[in-house]
């Protein structure tokens, strides 16, 4: 379809600017009869079914299809599928803010605004209203707590190149994992190169996701994760699993996943619903309650028990500073430590 | 459709009037020829194409200079052709001495051993490499926990027992699921070899070691070598093995290396030139295996003779069963049997207490949105593929056996070719030909569809043909006699008569399918996803529990069509 942006481009832009703001609303009777939603998602898949599942029961003709890959696959595929003409894609959401920037550069999504998000702080949401922060989590570091012993726990990145933990890491691959190319850019920008140089000599397990470390040394696979997901970390202890978080003393990277809908969305009406469903102070809620995550929803509390974000040296993510290194960040990182890409 | 109707049907037909009337077989063969050339050659244009010619379609050598220089792509290749020798001789020292131990001793269980390497054989290597992670992992897999709490070591402290991330383990997961091809070989050539040299060895006082290595040996070492070949293309062309295996230890196999090449932005020079190797290797092993097999110097294996002499094991027979038990519960019993586990557990190296759940169950059959779709993709894909792959193999495979027409040779040769083009290099090719026009077909089944009648043909076609070669012609005259056309022929007499050749030739097919990932992993988008893509999704997020419940439930499946398929074959006999 590569005729198809000189023409929708000036077309969807007159039409949007013809269109006065009530229209941008969701049509629920035109959303029912679509009947359908997909959404390609980089949050865990037990919480991505539990949500669609909460909202195929508000909205019982309104089926939901959940294609849940890690961020960089998630961009991968629906590239692949643009690039081919495939129309499947209705809601996308990745752990990696750069794609956003890209398809919006690409004219790949679609305008609007969540009824919620219009309380978000302005941070959170792009001024032109293509996408807005989904929910948020930490990249942080973990451990097994039968396998460290209190004196011993890592206290930062710096600390893991000591030779004592040679083969007990476990970390998340930038290639595969958002959160993890997040992760691992802060790294670079705090520690260099140099850093995760030494790092790979350390006999690192190399996994895909940020959503797999933390399982991995919860099984006791490993004693210490490089990176991970907080909030799996939360659902790992929830279950009392025997892992703790590690906050590291260099700072932990802080890691936006937004939401967008697709301009070439092939159920654009059930679309904007489930979006607006999805940023709900209900939804925002659970996604902290039970999915472990951190909300920018005003709304939403934060439950017990969790370090509250303000006590956290948090490395601000900077997508636009991050941009233009995504691929040398991949390419460097799989000559290190290998891995697919 | 019993014979004796046919008569009375034709009777009220006029008979052509000349015997050089006018044959639809040919049309149809021409249209047959032409499906097939389609199928065959097309994808390996495209691949030939590709390799040599830039983004603008102009000659360049650069792919290949590329891959024959760049580390990345030489340290692949280099660990792809070592681990699948190291696979094809593991195999051959495990499966030749299991293989003549039930085909010329008194072994006992040996109906129950051979169960077991069907099922070794039918289990889905992947399958096989995930129930090893949960087993094999160094210091959460349970072989490694029991072995530190037997020798009071703390893991990480000691070195584990095994560490399945490793090239070490691709050998030895794969090697537990290619060894019936070894062992199917040497024990039907072991059948079909009287055993008169080896009793008149030990009638001249050979022992029966003795006997078995110089006289026994040299006869089955044609069908060694070919099990040697055909496990070591196994080896080299599975996707998933490695891809489970080997990517958390950062290593890289030939087939991993092309699915990342096919991560977006795709670089389809480079996957094309880089699956030509594999192809080639393909085509030259397969050419010295038809030599080996074909030459036959050994004339005593031609028919049986009976009595087959048993030797009696006596104080031997416990050391016999050692190898089929070590074996058997690798590649069977332990994978089972930790699938089994996880799939009731929350936390698989946990304790029992307080961790059996049917969460695992709940959520891959009532929340998880991607099961029905993966599932409905599957048997649709399996019901299409093996109907078609089961009409084309009669129809070429009949038209092969009784050399109708001219140029049937060229038929049955398309119709066995796909054999040596591994999983992933079809789909690199069906990609390459299906993303443009004149047909887009990436993106729907029916690209994975094509990918699987061809993959599938050769096995389907050489049942058939088997099946044919046992039926004589005869009747297949008299109906044309009575003025029935070839086809006519064909679908009345001849396939009733085979039928259940075509029925298991069908459900092979469809078990082929439905296990399929190595095509399958670059074909697939996300509508149409199938189960063992979904698996391979949810491992990259260490997801075990829905693993290990879709696993058991294609399991189920298989060994159900299993049963179906020993029924029919069993009804022959009767």
């Amino acid at each position: 379809m590569k005729f198809a942006p000189w023409i929708a481009t000036p077309l969807a832009l007159a039409l949007a600017a013809a269109l006065p703001a009530w229209a941008q609303k969701a049509d629920m009777a035109a959303a029912e009869k679509e009947g359908k939603v997909v959404w390609y998602a980089s949050v865990d898949v037990k919480v991505a079914e539990a949500i669609a599942n909460e909202f195929k029961k508000q909205y019982p003709k309104i089926d939901v299809e959940v294609e849940r890959s890690g961020s960089e696959r998630v961009f991968q595929r629906v590239n692949q599928e643009h690039q081919s003409g495939i129309k499947h894609a209705d809601v996308v959401n990745s752990s990696d803010a750069t794609h956003f920037i890209t398809w919006k550069q690409q004219k790949m999504l679609a305008k609007y605004t969540p009824t919620d998000v219009a309380k978000f702080p302005k941070q959170y949401v792009d001024p032109d209203g293509y996408y807005a922060t989904w929910r948020a989590s930490l990249c942080v570091m973990g451990y097994n707590t039968n396998l460290v012993p209190p004196n011993q726990v890592p206290k930062g990145y710096k600390d893991l190149l000591d030779p004592k933990w040679k083969g007990k890491l476990t970390k998340a691959h930038p290639g595969y994992s958002g959160t993890s190319l997040t992760g691992t850019y802060a790294i670079t920008k705090t520690l260099g190169w140099d850093y995760l140089e030494k790092l790979s000599k350390q006999n690192v397990q190399q996994l895909q996701s940020t959503t797999a470390t933390p399982k991995s040394i919860a099984s006791g696979e490993r004693a210490v994760m490089v990176d991970g997901n907080e909030y799996n970390m939360f659902i790992e202890i929830d279950k009392k699993s025997p892992v703790k978080i590690i906050y590291p003393v260099e700072g932990t990277p802080f890691v936006s996943s937004p939401v967008a809908i697709f301009a070439d969305a092939p159920h654009p009406n059930a679309a904007r619903v489930f979006a607006d469903f999805l940023f709900s102070q209900k939804v925002q809620q659970y996604l902290v309650d039970n999915g472990g995550n951190r909300s920018v929803h005003p709304g939403v509390k934060e439950p017990a028990g969790r370090t509250p974000l303000k006590d956290i040296k948090i490395i601000p993510d900077d997508a636009e500073g991050l941009l233009p290194h995504v691929e040398e960040i991949k390419k460097r990182y799989a000559e290190l430590f290998g891995g697919g890409k | 459709m019993s014979a004796s109707s046919i008569p009375r049907e034709r009777a009220s037909t006029p008979a052509p009037g000349r015997a050089r009337a006018f044959d639809p077989t040919a049309p149809f063969t021409v249209a047959m020829a032409l499906v097939l050339a389609t199928l065959v050659l097309l994808p390996l244009f495209w691949l030939g194409v590709t390799s040599l010619t830039d983004d603008k379609r102009h000659f360049t050598l650069s792919h290949f200079h590329r891959l024959f220089s760049d580390s990345t792509f030489l340290e692949p290749l280099w660990v792809t052709l070592w681990t699948s020798a190291a696979i094809g001789l593991a195999c051959v020292v495990f499966a030749a001495p299991m293989a003549w131990l039930v085909a010329r001793t008194n072994l006992p269980g040996k109906r129950f051993f051979r169960m077991l390497i069907l099922a070794s054989f039918v289990t889905p290597p992947f399958l096989g490499a995930f129930a090893w992670v949960l087993l094999g992992g160094p210091n959460a897999g349970l072989i490694n926990k029991a072995y530190y709490a037997l020798l009071g070591l703390q893991p990480f402290d000691a070195r584990p027992l095994v560490d399945i991330f490793s090239a070490w383990g691709i050998v030895f997961v794969t090697a537990l699921y290619t060894f019936p091809y070894v062992f199917t070989f040497v024990a039907n050539s072991l059948d079909l070899i009287p055993s008169d040299l080896e009793e008149a060895a030990s009638i001249l006082g050979a022992r029966t070691w003795r006997t078995a290595l110089d006289i026994t040996l040299p006869l089955v070492l044609p069908a060694l070598l070919a099990g040697f070949l055909v496990a070591f293309l196994q080896s080299m062309t599975l996707f998933g093995v490695a891809a489970i295996l080997a990517l958390p230890a950062s290593i890289d196999t030939m087939t991993t290396k092309i699915w990342s090449l096919f991560q977006f932005p795709p670089k389809p020079g480079l996957a094309a030139a880089a699956s030509l190797p594999l192809l080639v290797i393909t085509v030259v092993l397969l050419r010295a295996q038809a030599a080996i097999m074909g030459r036959r110097g050994y004339s005593v294996v031609g028919g049986k003779t009976t009595g087959q002499r048993a030797i009696r094991l006596g104080a031997w027979t416990p050391v016999a069963l050692l190898p089929f038990v070590f074996v058997l519960s690798c590649s069977v019993a332990l994978p089972y049997g930790v699938l089994a586990w996880t799939a009731f557990v929350k936390n698989y190296s946990a304790p029992l207490a307080g961790n059996l759940t049917l969460d695992n169950w709940r959520f891959v059959f009532l929340e998880f949105s991607q099961t029905r779709l993966a599932l409905t993709n599957t048997f649709i894909l399996g019901l299409t593929s093996a109907t078609a792959g089961t009409l084309i193999a009669v129809t070429v495979g009949y038209l092969g056996a009784r050399r109708l027409v001219w140029g049937h040779r060229a038929l049955s040769f398309l119709a066995t070719a796909p054999v040596a083009i591994p999983g992933i290099v079809l789909a690199v090719g069906l990609f390459l030909s299906y993303t443009h026009p004149p047909l887009v077909l990436y993106g729907t089944l029916a690209i994975i569809f094509l990918a699987y009648v061809t993959k599938e043909m050769p096995v389907g076609y050489q049942q058939v043909a088997a099946s044919l070669r046992s039926v004589h012609p005869e009747l297949e005259d008299a109906s044309r006699i009575f003025g029935a056309t070839r086809l006519r022929a064909l679908f009345d007499i001849t396939v009733p008569l085979i039928r259940n050749g075509v029925i298991a030739t069908w459900m092979f097919i469809f078990i082929g399918c439905i296990r399929e990932l190595s095509a399958t992993i670059l074909l697939f988008t996300a509508s149409t996803k199938t189960v063992s893509v979904t698996m391979f999704d949810l491992r990259e997020s260490n997801d075990w529990g829905p693993i290990a419940v879709l696993s058991l439930t294609m399991l189920a499946i298989t060994f159900a069509m299993i049963a179906v398929i020993n029924r029919f074959t069993d009804r022959r006999v009767s």
